[in-house]
């Protein structure tokens, strides 16, 4: 189980550029400094890589499973119940102005891009 | 030796032993063994005023729970407000302040049960880890050998337990990270079925892999934790209405007739001789005790880490995105100019560590356009795959199909391929690292129950250092996993 790929593993298939691991950090909301690129890349790669193994598998007709549990989506009394005093939530922001949680300006100049 | 949670709760009942004198003998180990950097907080005046309260609800006859006076780690990932402070750091800078005003179900539990913190253990960062280096907060050291990592990402719970300074503790397990450094500590390791007890109040990682669990001594102790901490939440809409029945009326049944199976995969050549040498002794302990003992076949188990990693990665980036620096956690200065993407940018970059942020990246690509169904979709098909290996080997009848052998009642084999590693030996290879969880995740992409046991010895470079096996059993059938497990244990003789 420990093994490295197996054999019919066909490696190496991915050739992730610097581009695209800028996208994924941007995706990610992680801002990653320049000096940092390459060696993610290869850590990625690496991963990505081995993650490919997958498409050798026979799929065919397999369904896919997200969890295991099967009584997801169950329907609860709708009765409301306590719940956290606003107090306790402002008191975790790291910037507030009671009753607000602070964050800046989104529209206009500094907003997101 | 300490005594173990059965023994010193009985004592603290019996009033033969003050919970506080107790509380006070733990924190003292606690000191003692500081250079092992299990405890991130550690909690003299909360764990002293709150034995002292139990002593006193004894002294005036009043009832107590099964856990009263134990004194217990809790993984810093499972969220503990007042009297406790709140702080709960999931190992990260992100949540270096972090004070949680709410205490998990499962915590709360055990607080309820008579248990009393002692302190908060380390662990690798949001549980992202096999060895416990990952901790923002520096790595945990393993009992056995300083020199060497105790497993993870339980690591400070599972040091904790095996250096004696506690009997138990809970921690969580996403892909191996309770029975693996339960295995690298010598101690016992319990993953309960997905479900089976509430993930409230647990930083999540991987919502459908997620579970919470003991770490402790002994098996018996193992199955009086999941007493206490099992059953349906109303906070946690995943959490099982089956039935628990209690797993210590059971635990001392004969197993005679129970049928395991040894998969064909769990003997690989990259075992260490002593893994496998113990994988033999759990067997043997099994059949002397009248379990037969069969070999089956995963055929899907070498995709595992690859099925197992895309599903975590991907659901990891999605739980993480909540770490914006604006409701909770780090928020980064910014510079004039810089807007809100800047500010999430800048709060994650500074605040998650290195591994961490290459989880979120590959999480994050796996689930990217033109990438999802390459990747995401087709690791959830692996996952059923390897779900239907194991109701194969669980299906009654006496054959999983496929020419395949069932029935079993348990599975075994080994926890981790090997004993403990050294302390940086697998830091600067991600992929070495994700190969050390091979004999783990699979459980978890099955929702499946499994508990690690010591099987014995390995001497490796001068160092004595255990190794252990793996017990899985079918979905809620935690009863019968401990007591095949408390069989094992008393076989093997560990």
């Amino acid at each position: 189980m420990c093994d490295r790929p197996p054999a019919d593993y066909t490696a190496p298939v991915n050739d992730l550029t610097l581009d695209q691991v800028r996208r994924v950090a941007r995706l990610a909301r992680l801002a990653l400094p320049n000096e940092h690129l390459e060696r993610s890349r290869s850590h990625l790669a690496a991963v990505l890589d081995y993650m490919q193994q997958l498409r050798a598998l026979d799929t065919t007709g397999v369904e896919p499973l997200a969890r295991v549990s099967d009584d997801a989506n169950r329907l609860d009394d709708d009765t409301p119940g306590p719940c956290l005093p606003t107090d306790a939530l402002l008191a975790m922001a790291p910037r507030a102005l009671p009753p607000f949680i602070q964050v800046p300006r989104v529209l206009g100049d500094g907003g997101a891009a | 030796m300490t005594p173990s949670a059965r023994a010193l709760a009985a004592d603290v009942r019996a009033r033969r032993r003050s919970a506080a004198d107790l509380a006070r003998e733990a924190l003292d180990r606690a000191h003692a063994a500081r250079h092992l950097n299990a405890f991130l907080d550690l909690f003299p005046d909360a764990a002293i005023d709150q034995a002292k309260r139990l002593d006193a609800r004894l002294a005036a006859g009043e009832p107590v729970g099964p856990l009263a006076g134990v004194p217990v780690a809790i993984k810093d990932n499972l969220c503990l407000a007042e009297p406790y402070g709140g702080r709960t750091t999931a190992g990260s800078r992100i949540l270096a302040d972090y004070r949680s005003p709410y205490t998990a179900s499962a915590v709360q539990r055990l607080l309820d049960a008579g248990a009393i913190v002692l302190g908060k253990a380390n662990l690798d960062e949001f549980s992202m880890g096999s060895s416990g280096e990952n901790s923002a907060f520096g790595p945990t050291l393993n009992p056995h050998d300083p020199a060497r990592v105790p497993g993870g990402s339980s690591s400070g719970a599972a040091a904790a337990v095996a250096a004696g300074i506690v009997p138990l503790a809970l921690g969580s397990d996403t892909g191996g990270s309770i029975r693996q450094p339960a295995a690298f500590c010598g101690i016992v390791g319990l993953k309960p079925t997905y479900g089976r007890v509430s993930r409230y109040g647990l930083v999540a990682y991987a919502s459908s892999l997620d579970q919470v669990g003991p770490l402790a001594r002994t098996v018996e102790d193992a199955a009086l934790a999941l007493a206490v901490i099992a059953g349906p939440d109303p906070h946690d809409a995943t959490s099982a209405r089956a039935p628990i029945p209690d797993p210590l009326a059971s635990l001392d049944t004969p197993v005679a007739g129970a049928t395991i199976g040894i998969p064909r995969q769990a003997r690989s050549t990259a075992n260490h001789p002593a893994v496998a040498a113990g994988l033999e002794r759990a067997a043997s302990a099994l059949a002397d005790a009248g379990a037969r003992v069969i070999d089956i076949d995963l055929p899907h188990a070498d995709r595992g880490i690859a099925a197992y990693y895309i599903v975590a990665l991907a659901e990891a980036s999605s739980n993480l995105a909540r770490f914006d620096g604006v409701r909770y956690g780090r928020r980064a200065d910014l510079e004039a100019g810089q807007g809100l993407d800047d500010l999430y940018a800048r709060s994650r970059a500074e605040g998650f560590g290195p591994e961490v942020q290459r989880r979120i990246m590959l999480g994050t690509y796996v689930l990217s356009a033109g990438y999802y169904d390459a990747y995401y979709n087709t690791a959830m098909k692996a996952r059923r795959l390897i779900k239907q290996d194991f109701d194969a080997a669980f299906a009654h009848g006496g054959t999983g199909g496929a020419g395949r052998a069932g029935g079993c009642d348990a599975i075994l084999m080994p926890t981790a391929p090997g004993p403990a590693f050294r302390l940086g030996e697998k830091t600067t290879d991600p992929l070495a690292m994700y190969l050390e969880d091979a004999y783990t995740v699979t459980i978890n992409l099955a929702g499946l129950p499994a508990i690690s046991v010591p099987t014995g010895w390995a001497d490796v470079d001068g160092s004595r250092l255990p190794v252990a096996a793996q017990l899985v059993g079918r979905p809620f059938d935690e009863p019968r996993l401990l007591r095949l497990a408390r069989t094992l244990e008393r076989g093997v003789g560990f």
